[in-house]
Parts: structure tokens; sequence; C-alpha cells
């Protein structure tokens, strides 16, 4: 299944463009996602760490990803 | 605020000119807003049900800031000033934390992304 990843903050400039997309296998985790990024993208694997969010929530790593949700890939966040 | 508040604490952060020695021109802010949006409410749920607390506004800038401009302002009324002055260490504390919003520092020989690298 093709998804696509919203990225913020230092993962705009990894990734080079604010969206991309992916190809997963169909029942796909969120640890698939992560392992399929640091592929295509190893400076990922240099961040202090970084989160995928599913639908506005931060999600957990054996978590499954559907085609119709909206991910985002959530570098450590600087806020306040 | 209410009659019944006793006392408002109110954390304004503001854009400071140096990080480690380093002068800073400027910080960018951006935010995943729907998702930064939902985790504030979320920590004013959780502050408003571990203390007594009356009235809590968080307020989050993004965009270009420069030095002595405000991104960030917490207030929370209570009662008394215990629950006011915990509370609002609290969202801070934890909005940094869970928040996603981003900021980036721009130095005069280039720019950083805050917190990203170890």
């Amino acid at each position: 299944m093709k998804i696509n990843i919203l990225a913020f903050g230092i993962a705009k400039d990894i990734f080079g463009g604010s969206t991309i997309s992916v190809e997963l296998a169909n029942d796909a985790s969120v640890y698939n996602l992560k392992y399929s990024l640091e592929q295509q993208y190893p400076r990922l694997k240099k961040l202090a760490t970084y989160m995928i969010a599913v639908n506005n929530e931060y999600a957990l790593p054996e978590d499954t990803i559907y085609e119709t949700d909206e991910i985002a890939i959530i570098p450590p966040v600087s806020g306040g | 605020m209410l009659p019944e508040s006793g006392g408002i604490d109110v954390f304004i952060g503001t854009v400071r000119n140096a990080t480690k020695g380093k002068t800073v021109l400027r910080l960018e802010f951006e935010a995943y807003e729907k998702m930064a949006i939902a985790e504030m409410e979320k920590i004013a749920a959780q502050a408003l049900a571990k203390w007594p607390v009356q009235k809590l506004l968080i307020y989050h800038r993004t965009g270009v800031l420069a030095v002595g401009e405000v991104p960030v302002i917490i207030a929370v009324s209570a009662a008394h000033r215990d629950a006011a002055f915990e509370a609002c260490r609290y969202v801070i504390d934890t909005l940094k934390q869970t928040v996603p919003i981003w900021k980036k520092e721009i130095f005069e020989d280039g720019e950083v992304w805050v917190a990203a690298h170890p």
C-alpha cells in the first residue's frame, strides 16, 4: 500500500520536503514503517529520537498502519 | 478570572538572544497544528484533574520570532497559589515534552533544530 508521511522540523530537511510517500506491506506496523524509513533515510538514525503519529496520536511500534491513516513523523519536539 | 480566584500564575516565554554563549538572531517555530492542539488539550485536562484549577490558558505562536518576542504563554487561576504555581509549571514542562511544535535557532553562522540531535 502507498502511505503519505507528513514531515516537520528536521525530518523535513532529511526528507527534502514536507510530505513523502512510502510503499508498505498491507499489514505493516509502525515498526515496519520506521525500519523502511531508516533504510531510505539513514540520517534519521542520528536523531536523538523520533516518534510516529497516527491520526494525530503518538503510535506504538506494534500499532498497525491502514491506508486511510494520517501518518506523521515527529522528530524531537522543542516548543515553549 | 472568577470571584473565587485567589491567584493567577502566568508564565511568559520570551526569545533570548543567546544559547550556550552563541548569539541567536531569531527563532522559527512550526507546529503539526491539529495534533499540537490535541496534545495541549490533553495537558490542560490533566492539570485540571490534578489540581483545583479554575481557569487555564495555553498560548503558543508559530512563525518567525525576533529576540524578545513571546512564543508561549501559560496562565492558571486557582483559589490558592500552590495549585496555580504547580499547575502552571506542569503545563509548560509537559508542553515542552509532548506538544508537536519545533523551533529552529538561527545563529550568525548557521541554524539548528533544537533538541534534534543528542
